[in-house]
């Protein structure tokens, strides 16, 4: 519950493609912008296929958009 | 404060004014009768049937008004899917009613045993049942605030 220890780079690859919205992100990976939000906060961990869509979405890897910190 | 947290919060309200009016209503219908009577278990076998229904329907009438008002003042449309993180707090929040209901349960049970009467024992169970409504709402508000 709360913050969770996967952080993410989802601001800054969503800058780097053209400042892609939050809400154009959600329609392409199939979930709510308040789910994006969550994840960019670190308030929600995702499941490894939004993950996986998520990468897709920025063509990278898993590892490049999603770091686990212990 | 996001369209989930706002929804959660008006499902609240809504259902406990709405509990409390059918509860004021229905005391004026209560039977000056026996505890043990067959009209006491009537009355309150009627005041399950139709609380459901009306519970719903409320619920209903008054997630539309919600929509309609929170489309008005936010401009903001309401989200069309129930996506992975929707679903996870949906059952949560249910998970978090039943152990409600469940506590609701047992001491309904527990007043029998201390030999009260069943009309405590049904007004028990009609709390709980409220009780874990609202247990879920606030769940509900909790998980998509603090994140889960």
């Amino acid at each position: 519950m709360g913050d969770t220890p996967i952080s993410n780079n989802i601001r800054r690859l969503r800058f780097e493609h053209d400042e892609m919205t939050q809400k154009e992100l959600a329609r392409r990976t199939g979930v709510t912008r308040q789910t994006i939000v969550a994840i960019e906060n670190a308030k929600y961990a995702p499941s490894l296929e939004l993950a996986f869509r998520i990468a897709r979405v920025f063509g990278v890897s898993v590892e490049d958009v999603f770091t686990f910190e212990e | 404060m996001s369209y989930q947290e706002r929804r959660a919060i008006v499902s609240l309200f809504g259902s406990t004014l709405t509990f409390l009016l059918y509860c004021a209503y229905m005391l004026t219908r209560y039977p000056e009768v026996d505890a043990y009577s067959a009209e006491m278990f009537h009355f309150w076998g009627s005041f399950f049937l139709i609380l459901i229904p009306v519970s719903i329907i409320a619920k209903v009438i008054i997630q539309i008004i919600f929509v309609i008002i929170n489309a008005i003042i936010t401009r903001e449309d309401d989200p069309e899917i129930m996506d992975e993180r929707d679903k996870l707090i949906e059952l949560k929040a249910m998970r978090n009613a039943l152990y409600a209901f469940t506590f609701g349960f047992l001491v309904a049970m527990a007043s029998l045993v201390f030999d009260m009467t069943p009309p405590v024992m049904f007004a028990i169970f009609v709390c709980s049942g409220f009780l874990a409504g609202a247990v879920s709402d606030i769940s509900e508000f909790y998980f998509y605030r603090r994140g889960v």
